[in-house]
This record gives structure tokens, C-alpha cells and sequence, in this order.
């Protein structure tokens, strides 16, 4: 019998994940992050022009990937408490502080969530750093992290083309590229790519269209 | 027996017609009836020293402690209340471990500070719960912001402080203090200008028992880490004080 719910619905009411491919990259002077943009539900995309990058404090950011629910709720409950922290003490928030923040509630809470987050930023004292905290709530300082569903794609460009301290121009390069390549080979990214650098100047955000994306090999 | 606040004193929910909150008043005045404790903020690092009065020979020196640490980085001395004194260190101390587990950084003193003030202000609140009879000094050395000195009273004011005292003798020690020039002088040398505030000034011989001096630092020579100065430097403090009565006689 045909039942049109389950035929043409079925896909609405998978939770809404984001798919993904998140990257962020330290270089001398900061770090740049970078993410595609669409979150599915099942084969449906949802959204197509998501921004994964979010904000956490001025100069720190997370990279979300895993159920967006999750994800969300978090990352604002770590920028709430950064926010009161940084207002009690008189100084901004280390990405340490930041990230050691979303370590507590990634595991403290691992049997009820679904969330990979990845924090980076800049601060005075350690300059650009990358925490990479995976689905069990671990937390690991890393010079580069790569999440999501896409980064499988990438483990042998970035152990390939990675170098420490690289040019803004050189680290941008390798995110952009990077992402361009997981949304080409993974059903679960798509879009745009959408970038942010942040160093002791700020951060300044920047996207690269569909149309732009360099291609690679494909037939 | 009528006072000053009769009728207005019973509980620390009620104010006076000229608008004081008796019950903390009094907080207040027991810690005035404890031995003195001073703190004094070096050019690199806190010193604290407690003036203990031993009540009997069969008391174990060095215990019945007077400075606690909180996390390894800060110093609490107390006056007043002991008993009370502990509660507010055991608060500082999960406080600190609270902080510590949740942002993987040491808890700065400021911070510390103000959370124990507010803790110390819910008691003077309700009717069914007392203020604490005790005030502490709080006490941290940074190598980049420097040392820093804290004052909690019972009516839970956090004032920062060059040098403070508190207890008995605390209006004698502060002059005393108020002659020094802080800004220049080292730990060491304040082990024995507070050795001789407390064994000199303070501490009166004939109307009081034997006192033992519990002193306690943080500062460069520590690498940062609150820790009781060393015996052997107090004896050497205690020597120089009655090298200097010597002189003065």
C-alpha cells in the first residue's frame, strides 16, 4: 500500500544533524577556521547556507558538528559562562578556559548528547590554539582538527600538505581547499565554504560561493 | 541589661532606628576579643603572622591553626571565631576547586575574594542563622600582577589592603604597620617587622600566658605556593626582636 507519509515524510522527522565538515588550522600569528554550511535531515537539507562557525567570546570560536540540538545548547551555555567569567575577573577568557568549559559539559552530560566540538581562538598568552573535543569528551590541544563527517576525506590531504607556522595566505589555502574537497566526496556537506580568521587583531569573517570552489579531479 | 541596641538587637533582620544591623555589630566585637593577626602586602609577596596565646603546656605547638591554604596559591588567616574561620575556608577551598575543574585555571584572588564576601553576607540575612564571628585576611602572590592583600569583615566589606590587622590589637598594629615602607621591603624582612608588631606591640607579657608565633608566606621565594615560613627563620625573627629590646634598654 502506498503510504505517503512514509514515502515523502519520513526524511522530516530525522533529527536534524549537521553532516558536516569543520576545520580549523593554527598559523603564525592566529588560527583560521573553516566550515561547509549545510545541515540534513536524512537526504533533506534543512539549511544550505548554515554558519558553523560560532562565536563563543570575542576571539574565541567553536566548530560545531553532531546533533545540532546539542551543539547549540552548549556552545551558548560556554559563551554565557565565559561572558560572567570574563566580567568577574576583568580579563578576557583564554580558548584553554573556553575550551576546558566545553570539556565539563561534553562530559559530565556523554550519556544524553551527540556533540563534537572543535574551540579555537586567539589569546594574548598562547596566541592562536585548536582544542579538538571529540563524542566522548575528551579534550586535546592540537596545532590542527579536522570534524565531521567530511574529515574522514581529509586525514591524508592534511597529514600531506600541514606545515606549523604557515602564512595567513598558505593556511587559508589549506582550509579552503580542504573543505572544498570534503564537500566534493561527503553526501553530508555542502554548500559554501565559510571561513574566519582570527588573530590579535580580531576576527574577519569570509565565504567562498559554490560557483568559486576550485575543482579537482572529477570526471 | 539594657545597651546601646536594646530592642533593635535580637535579630539580624531588623535595623535600628539610626539604621545599623546590631547583630553584625556585635560579629564584629567578637572578633575584637581574639589575638591579633596581621598581613602585610611586600614588594614580593604576602606575609601573614598570627599572635597565639597558649592556653596550657599540654597544647601541641603548631596546631590549632590559625592560616589555612586555599588551592596552593592563596592564604587565609582568621580572627575571631576559629570554628567560624574554617567553615568560610572550607567554602573558599571548594570554591576554588570548583573554579579549577570547570575553567582548568587557578582561581584569582579577586574572584575568590568577592565570592567568599558574597557568602559571607547571606548570614546576615535571616533570623534563623547567625553572622560569623570571625574576619580573615586573603592573601596571593602573581608574578605578573604582584601580591595582593584582602580584608573580609563579618559584615562581609572585601576591602584591598597594603597591611591590615584584625583581633585585639589591631588598632596598635595598625600604626605600627602605617610606619613602615611596605612597597620596599622583601618577605624576609617582614617575618621580623611582624614578629616584633606581635611580640612587642601586641602582646601583652604580664597580663596574658606565653604566645607562639604562627607565620605564614606567599611569594617569590615560594614560586607563588602559600606555605608556612620556615622555623628556623622565626626563631631567627624572635632572636632579632629581643636583640633589638636589648638596644633599647
Amino acid at each position: 500500500m502506498f503510504n505517503f507519509e512514509k514515502e515523502f515524510l519520513s526524511d522530516l522527522n530525522k533529527e536534524v544533524k549537521t553532516g558536516t565538515t569543520v576545520m580549523a588550522v593554527t598559523f603564525k600569528g592566529g588560527v583560521i577556521i573553516a566550515a561547509d554550511s549545510r545541515t540534513s535531515s536524512g537526504s533533506y537539507a534543512v539549511n544550505r547556507v548554515t554558519d558553523k562557525l560560532t562565536p563563543v567570546h570575542d576571539q574565541i570560536y567553536c566548530l560545531r558538528s553532531g546533533s545540532a540540538a546539542d551543539t547549540q545548547i552548549i556552545s551558548s551555555y560556554v559563551s554565557y559562562y565565559t561572558n560572567m567569567f570574563s566580567i568577574e575577573e576583568g580579563s578576557k577568557p583564554t580558548v584553554k578556559k573556553a575550551a576546558h568549559m566545553f570539556r565539563e559539559f561534553l562530559y559530565q552530560n556523554k550519556q544524553y548528547l551527540h556533540a563534537a566540538i572543535i574551540c579555537a581562538g586567539w589569546d594574548p598568552i598562547e596566541g592562536g590554539s585548536v582544542y579538538s573535543l571529540p563524542l566522548g569528551g575528551s579534550i586535546v590541544k592540537q596545532p590542527f582538527a579536522t570534524g565531521g563527517s567530511g574529515s574522514t576525506y581529509l586525514y591524508g590531504y592534511c597529514d600531506m600538505n600541514f606545515k606549523e607556522n604557515m602564512t595567513e595566505e598558505e593556511a587559508e589555502k589549506f582550509v579552503t581547499y580542504g573543505i572544498t574537497e570534503a564537500i566534493a566526496r561527503d553526501g553530508g556537506s555542502g554548500g559554501i565554504v565559510r571561513k574566519a580568521i582570527i588573530d590579535k587583531n580580531g576576527v574577519r569573517r569570509k565565504t567562498v560561493y559554490g560557483n568559486k570552489l576550485k575543482k579537482f579531479w572529477e570526471k | 541589661m539594657s545597651g546601646i541596641g536594646t530592642g533593635y538587637d535580637l535579630y539580624p533582620t531588623t535595623f535600628s532606628p539610626d539604621g545599623r544591623i546590631f547583630q553584625v555589630e556585635y560579629a564584629h566585637k567578637a572578633v575584637e576579643n581574639s589575638s591579633t593577626a596581621i598581613g602585610l602586602c611586600c614588594k614580593d609577596g604576602v606575609v601573614f603572622g598570627v599572635e597565639k596565646i597558649i592556653l596550657s603546656k599540654m597544647l601541641v605547638e603548631g596546631t590549632n591553626r590559625r592560616v589555612f591554604s586555599v588551592g596552593e596559591h592563596i592564604g587565609i588567616a582568621t580572627a575571631g571565631l576559629t570554628a567560624d574561620g574554617r567553615r568560610i575556608v572550607q567554602n573558599a577551598r571548594q570554591e576554588a576547586k570548583n573554579y579549577e575543574n570547570f575553567t582548568s585555571d587557578i582561581i584569582p584572588i579577586h574572584v575568590l575574594t568577592e565570592r567568599l564576601s558574597i557568602y559571607v553576607q547571606v548570614f546576615t540575612l535571616y533570623n534563623y542563622i547567625r553572622p560569623f564571628g570571625c574576619s580573615l585576611m586573603i592573601g596571593s602572590y602573581d608574578e605578573e600582577k604582584g601580591p595582593s592583600l584582602y580584608c573580609i569583615e563579618p559584615d562581609s566589606v572585601a576591602l584591598g589592603f597594603y597591611g591590615c590587622a584584625i583581633g585585639k590589637g589591631k588598632q596598635e598594629a595598625k600604626t605600627e604597620i602605617s610606619k613602615l615602607k611596605l612597597s620596599e621591603m622583601t618577605c624576609k624582612d617582614a617575618v621580623k617587622e611582624i614578629a616584633k608588631i606581635l611580640i612587642k606591640t601586641v602582646h601583652d607579657e604580664t597580663k596574658e600566658k606565653e604566645m607562639e608565633l604562627e607565620m605564614s608566606w606567599v611569594c617569590k621565594e615560594t614560586k607563588g605556593k602559600h606555605k608556612l615560613v620556615p622555623k628556623k627563620l622565626i626563631e631567627e625573627a624572635v632572636e632579632w626582636v629581643k636583640g633589638q629590646e636589648n638596644e633599647e634598654d
